[in-house]
């Protein structure tokens, strides 16, 4: 009961939040509906059990990314007028149509009797163990060549990018010398 | 859980919260009086005796002043940036625990807010969360100082939040290998239980010694120490690191168009968080409420709250060390203030994380570091 009102309240608190990223007129506002959105979502991951999730979700994302979000939006200017021109045409038409498949797709599976609104039999589904001592040892056990592989690429992605910020064709570097 | 339970969760949360309102009204008036005395002045002498009632009564005045809400707000931030600066700092206090437990009637109560397993990664969030309030008052105050105010926040922030988060993670790594435990925690209150006894038997020749020291991270991690000291000068934007709030040149930084009870709000937000990061660093560092109880000697009633009375101690020194610099060290400038956390701490702090990382290794594995 406890995790249904929970669910409810934070479900509806993350849906309003991206709501407001894409309906706010001020990129302020939509930093801040970002964030409610993240943190609403954490909290619905501390009530499944995976405490870690949660912890990295609102450290990295609400922390760190999208303190960078504002500085940026800071940085531009917070009073310049949006460009509400759009660059990618039909973009309207195509979100239009695909919201229909997918309406029309949910009424289908619920019309089948393929979608139930309670859950499956609780027994089945093991409790998740989401503390960190469980989490990281299956991370740095069963998965340690994905987590390596992705610091490789991730190692990769910041090289890449401070190489690419400082890039000069090598001919003017030298007549700039 | 019954409702005895229930009660003792809601008791020791408000406990928690009242101790850190006294100790926030302390804290304010002994910074005066210690940036007093080194300034060869007398502080506030007034209220009370040694003018220690000066707190109680500028916070009585702020909570009378007239709120003036300038016309360029954006209104609904303006009112919550108070809010969010308050209640991160409340809630990071909550994961310090004060002391080992009390067994009253078959029942136990930690003296601690809340005991998570991911404690240290929850006072992480917390302290990025309060930048937000900071960022979000610059920002609505719709005035150019405060926004300035916002984005040196904001930079700051960031910077100092990976020095700081890498100093801790040499200590995680460190207590993993304490003896007598498999695995590490993230636990403030585990970390504190394995900070207790002494050195003796960790390096041979020097037992003598040892047997005397107690088991407190500092001495093999002095470096993250100090690494984590300077981060959390910087997150709390305390001098020299005031960049945020530098009255000389950008008025009151992010509450400048703040007045009466939401400006007190701000204020006592960033002497809460003071108070909070000493008593981490404490945690962390300083062996937390390990000290010695003299059970036997003294009443059973001293010796249950001599832990609180070390972690008190051990906190105020760090707090007077906070405002020592304060009294001492000129503002930096905001190169300067980048060039310390990017070119200083993140590199110098990587390094002691490797170097600490395979003295750990070596020490627990030896030499092939294998299992």
């Amino acid at each position: 009961m406890v995790e249904l009102v929970i669910f409810v309240l934070m479900g509806s608190g993350a849906l309003a939040g991206g709501v407001t990223v894409v309906m706010a007129r001020n990129p302020v506002r939509s930093a801040m509906g970002m964030l409610g959105s993240l943190v609403s979502l954490a909290v619905i991951y501390v009530v499944n059990l995976a405490h870690l999730v949660a912890a990295v979700q609102v450290v990295v994302y609400a922390g760190a990314v999208l303190t960078l979000f504002l500085f940026v939006i800071m940085f531009i200017g917070v009073d310049r007028a949006e460009d509400t021109s759009e660059t990618i045409p039909l973009q309207r038409k195509l979100v239009a149509g695909l919201a229909l498949v997918v309406a029309v797709g949910a009424a289908v599976l619920v019309w089948r009797g393929r979608f139930s609104w309670t859950p499956a039999a609780a027994e089945s589904v093991p409790i998740p163990n989401g503390t960190v001592q469980a989490l990281g040892g299956e991370l740095f056990t069963t998965w340690v060549l994905g987590v390596e592989i992705t610091a490789l690429l991730l190692t990769i992605a910041a090289v890449g990018a401070i190489a690419l910020a400082f890039y000069r064709r090598s001919g003017k570097a030298s007549a700039e010398k | 859980m019954d409702w005895i339970d229930l009660l003792l969760v809601a008791v020791r949360v408000v406990g928690v919260f009242v101790l850190l309102l006294l100790l926030t009204v302390v804290n304010i008036w002994m910074e005066r009086k210690v940036v007093a005395d080194m300034q060869s002045r007398l502080g506030p002498m007034r209220a009370g005796p040694w003018g220690i009632l000066q707190t109680v009564a500028d916070g009585l005045k702020l909570f009378f002043k007239e709120h003036i809400t300038p016309r360029k707000v954006d209104l609904g931030a303006y009112l919550l940036a108070p809010f969010l600066a308050v209640v991160p700092a409340f809630l990071i206090f909550m994961m310090v625990p004060l002391g080992p437990g009390l067994e009253i009637g078959g029942r136990s109560l930690p003296l601690q807010g809340a005991d998570l397993n991911i404690g240290l990664l929850f006072i992480l969030a917390m302290s990025s969360m309060a930048v937000y309030a900071v960022v979000l008052a610059g920002w609505s105050s719709g005035s150019k100082y405060p926004l300035l105010g916002g984005v040196r926040a904001t930079a700051q922030a960031i910077s100092y939040e990976a020095a700081m988060g890498l100093a801790m993670v040499a200590v995680v790594m460190f207590s993993a290998t304490a003896p007598g435990v498999d695995s590490g925690t993230l636990s403030l209150a585990e970390i504190v239980e394995r900070q207790s006894g002494t050195w003796s038997g960790a390096v041979g020749f020097l037992d003598p010694v040892l047997g005397y020291i107690p088991r407190w991270n500092v001495f093999p991690q002095v470096v993250a120490f100090v690494i984590f000291f300077i981060a959390a000068v910087a997150e709390t934007n305390r001098a020299p690191f005031d960049l945020v709030e530098a009255e000389q040149e950008i008025v009151g930084g992010f509450h400048t168009e703040y007045s009466g009870i939401r400006f007190a709000m701000f204020f006592l937000a960033e002497y809460i968080n003071i108070f909070s990061m000493c008593a981490i660093a404490a945690t962390l560092f300083l062996g937390g409420w390990n000290g010695p109880v003299w059970e036997g000697v003294v009443p059973g009633w001293m010796s249950a709250i001599l832990p609180v009375v070390w972690l008190l101690l051990k906190s105020y020194v760090l707090v007077v060390v906070f405002f020592w610099i304060r009294a001492t060290l000129p503002r930096l400038r905001y190169d300067q203030l980048m060039t310390l956390g990017w070119k200083r701490l993140i590199p110098l702090s990587m390094l002691w994380l490797v170097i600490s990382t395979v003295v750990i290794g070596f020490r627990h594995f030896g030499l092939p570091f294998v299992g």
